[in-house]
């Protein structure tokens, strides 16, 4: 093979490779990204109902009920300026306590209910997740800094 | 005390740095042999004022010293020694520090090891290293000192994230940066080669060992990563695709890469410039990790935080590292001639696929893990990639190289045989096959197509990778043909190893059963024919932390066959709770449980798995290091011949297959 041949052939494979790769790339994004919503989003109607979407905020003080025969539990989140109740069938993070802030991943419903698949909170008791802390701030209720340090390990 | 003499040992090893950086790269272009003599000694010295300061932070935190800032706040007086000694790498300045070290150590082996380099050529190697160690360095003492004083001292310290309070902060970080870190070596070698212009396969050669040995390395960290998660966690996962978990697997990926092409320019002279090439690339994506996990723009388990200074700074260095390599690149890759020829179905063109697979898998997790943080820093939305999408644009790409890794090291160099090479293998076809539908009918259901699919890929490529050996030992008489060089076998064994790899991935995650319940002692709750029978639990005290304690009892019908002991630890300090769940492995299934909450009256929630076939993940993952330093031990690597004077045909003769 001479040398122009082999470098048509490296190049038309790259060009292959890459192109199926975008393809498939662009084809997964479109299904895989997951927007992220404040509470105060969602109760201004932004967020689509039926997608999966990520909600974050902090668990409101004497919020957290507890179905006393299942793993059912009910909390509601807030931003400081709106609430959404978030509805989650299973086992809560060892870090999940009320005040602090959590991340949701899962489905409105069309009563304005959450249904969460899943609940994230950091190992770390002053972690608040950035998209939470933001939450807050544009709503005017952040903690002191001292108390909520972003990301300490 | 302890804490000036590892803040002079930083500085001491900074100007060492800079002055192993300055003469040797001025010494070589201008041919001083004096100055170009001064890397060695500089180079060592740099190691050894590391190593100081890095023994002045262990010698600190055994000491609980918490006049320092940073053992003030990652240790405390109650938790046990070991702990204490991994915690000076548990956060941000104390693993920079190792970070550094670990090149410290690479630095100083290349000083040592390097008998046949020209005298240039070690000159520029390390001046390289001397100004990446520079860059590093000036980030710790700037940025992130770990020696900075807190004063007045508190009595206690803020102790050890609990998380981290486990063997796994021993050997994944270390290992993985040993991996991370030695990626400098032949990124040093690429451009001493292309600032002495000539890049002939003896540079190859050269490289190959070391980048072996850190490809290994960074092999052995993924897969520790990976086991650790999957019992710390208590989520009962191996990979997550978390960006942390992306930044450590992109390097991987490109350096996987980087041995197969750097075994086509030393054998064949070819691809040259890609070689180059691929060696910055691996490089600046392993400092890209290092920039995506210290500048605290991720959210994830391993995110430090951190003041945007440090980001800053990273990024510049970051910048630098790859623009001004690059330049070099565009500037001096053109003049390399490549005049090796080759079939469309030879070796090269094999391994050519596999870079190009390898660099297109390297790419699609690199969209995934930046877009979010480009999208956000452009204030366009914040947005999350899941895992699916890594699963779908992750797959179709690499399938191909388990089917191509097990004909690869069957065809031959130049010009293959298809009719031939089909004749070899076309039976390893429906023996794979047939062998993963039987034990699909024995062992499972057949419902899934993709598994099946998975399961034959394995055993093909389990079959592929041993067929040279077995043709080797058939051919010829008796244990000789056995004699085969290291890098034969540490090739085999890598590549069966992957096949290991790929029958746990494709059996644990098709397999694997899940349930979440609530339980009360004297319940027992049934999953995947195993019983677990919750007995109650128990309280008990730890060095540093209060545990509540389940008891479980596993049966397989009658027959009790484990007692699992999961906790859920309160540690005092940090006033925070962790899952420590109980496994009973075994080479077909894990067995693992971990405690959920405190429910009213003595239930709990719970969270069960029967994970089939899990270990072999990990059992492939170590196979495949353990050929990675079984090859760069090959004793060809260390033929004595002065680079750049070796007649091509003589390498040829004695070089190494791929």
């Amino acid at each position: 093979m001479t040398a122009r041949q082999r470098r048509m052939l490296l190049v038309s494979a790259v060009v292959l490779g890459v192109s199926i790769a975008a393809f498939l790339a662009l084809a997964a994004f479109q299904k895989n990204l997951l927007y992220f919503y404040t509470p105060s989003q969602i109760q201004a109607g932004e967020a689509p109902s039926g997608y999966a979407l990520r909600v974050g905020g902090l668990v409101e003080q004497g919020s957290v009920w507890r179905d006393p025969n299942s793993l059912a539990v009910r909390f509601v989140l807030t931003d400081g300026a709106a609430k959404v109740t978030v509805f989650y069938q299973g086992i809560l993070p060892d870090l999940f306590r009320e005040g602090q802030g959590i991340i949701a991943v899962g489905k409105l419903e069309a009563d304005g209910v959450f249904k969460a698949d899943q609940v994230l909170a950091k190992h770390d008791e002053n972690y608040m997740p950035p998209e939470v802390a933001e939450a807050l701030q544009r709503s005017g209720k952040l903690p002191p800094v001292d108390e909520f340090k972003q990301g300490r390990p | 005390m302890t804490g000036e003499i590892g803040q002079l040992s930083l500085i001491l090893a900074l100007l060492m740095a800079a002055v192993q950086a300055f003469f040797p790269l001025v010494g070589a272009a201008w041919g001083l042999p004096l100055w170009m003599a001064v890397g060695r000694p500089a180079a060592r010295a740099q190691g050894l004022f590391l190593a100081v300061a890095f023994w002045c932070l262990v010698q600190s935190f055994i000491a609980n010293d918490f006049s320092l800032a940073y053992v003030a706040q990652h240790s405390n007086s109650a938790l046990p020694l070991f702990y204490r000694i991994s915690a000076v790498w548990g956060a941000h300045e104390g693993s920079v520090l190792l970070w550094a070290l670990i090149l410290g150590l690479w630095t100083a082996a290349v000083s040592v090891f390097n008998r046949g380099l020209g005298e240039a050529f070690v000159a520029r190697v390390l001046g390289i290293l001397g100004l990446i160690s520079a860059g590093i360095l000036a980030f710790i003492l700037f940025t992130s000192n770990p020696f900075e004083r807190l004063i007045p001292a508190p009595p206690d310290g803020q102790d050890l994230n609990p998380l981290l309070q486990d063997f796994g902060l021993a050997v994944h970080p270390p290992m993985l940066y040993l991996g991370y870190v030695g990626l400098a070596v032949p990124f040093s070698f690429a451009l001493a080669a292309l600032l002495s212009g000539s890049l002939d396969p003896a540079w190859a050669r050269w490289s190959r060992p070391w980048t072996l040995t850190a490809w290994a390395f960074l092999t052995l960290g993924i897969t520790l990563g990976s086991w650790w998660a999957y019992y710390e966690l208590g989520w009962g996962g191996w990979w997550f695709w978390d960006p942390v978990e992306n930044a450590s697997f992109m390097p991987w990926l490109l350096a996987t890469a980087l041995i197969h092409s750097l075994a086509v320019t030393e054998k064949r002279g070819a691809f040259k410039a890609w070689t180059v090439l691929l060696s910055i690339l691996a490089f600046s994506l392993s400092l890209l990790g290092m920039f995506l996990v210290r500048s605290g723009v991720l959210v994830s388990v391993h995110a430090f935080a951190n003041d945007p200074k440090r980001g800053l700074f990273i990024l510049v260095f970051l910048g630098l590292v790859i623009g001004a390599s690059l330049v070099l690149y565009a500037l001096r890759a053109p003049k390399v001639q490549d005049h090796a020829r080759f079939h469309w179905f030879s070796k090269e063109s094999l391994l050519l696929a596999n870079n190009i697979l390898l660099v297109t898998a390297a790419a699609s997790v690199l969209l995934g893990t930046l877009y979010p943080l480009v999208l956000d820093a452009l204030g366009l939305g914040k947005i999350s990639v899941g895992p699916p999408y890594f699963a779908s644009v992750f797959t179709p790409v690499v399938t191909p190289i388990f089917l191509l890794a097990g004909i690869g090291p069957l065809v031959s160099w130049r010009q293959g045989e298809v009719t031939q090479t089909w004749r070899r293998v076309r039976w390893m076809i429906p023996l794979s096959v047939g062998t993963a539908v039987t034990m699909g009918a024995v062992f499972f259901d057949l419902k899934h197509f993709q598994t099946l699919a998975a399961v034959s890929c394995a055993l093909w490529l389990a079959a592929t990778s041993l067929l040279p050996l077995a043709q080797r030992l058939r051919r010829r008489e008796g244990l000789s043909s056995l004699r085969q060089p290291a890098g034969f076998y540490g090739m085999t064994l890598a590549h069966f190893g992957l096949s290991v790899f790929l029958f746990g991935v494709a059996i644990s995650n098709q397999y694997s059963v899940e349930k979440t319940v609530r339980l009360s002692p004297g319940q027992s709750v049934e999953l995947s024919g195993y019983t677990f029978l919750f007995k109650g639990i128990q309280e008990s005290e730890g060095p540093n932390y209060r545990s509540d304690t389940g008891w479980f009892e596993v049966y397989a019908g009658d027959q009790k066959i484990a007692e699992l002991w999961p906790e859920k630890r309160f540690y005092r300090v940090q006033r925070s709770v962790m899952t420590e769940a109980a496994i009973d492995w075994g080479v077909r299934r894990d067995l693992y449980v971990a405690l959920g909450e405190a429910l009213e009256g003595d239930s709990w929630s719970v969270r069960l798995y029967v994970k089939p076939w899990v270990r072999w993940i990990w059992l492939g993952g170590g196979l495949i290091a353990l050929g990675g330093f079984l090859a760069a031990a090959d004793k060809r690597y260390r033929i004595a011949r002065v680079y750049g004077s070796a007649p091509q045909g003589a390498l040829r003769s004695t070089s190494v297959p791929s």
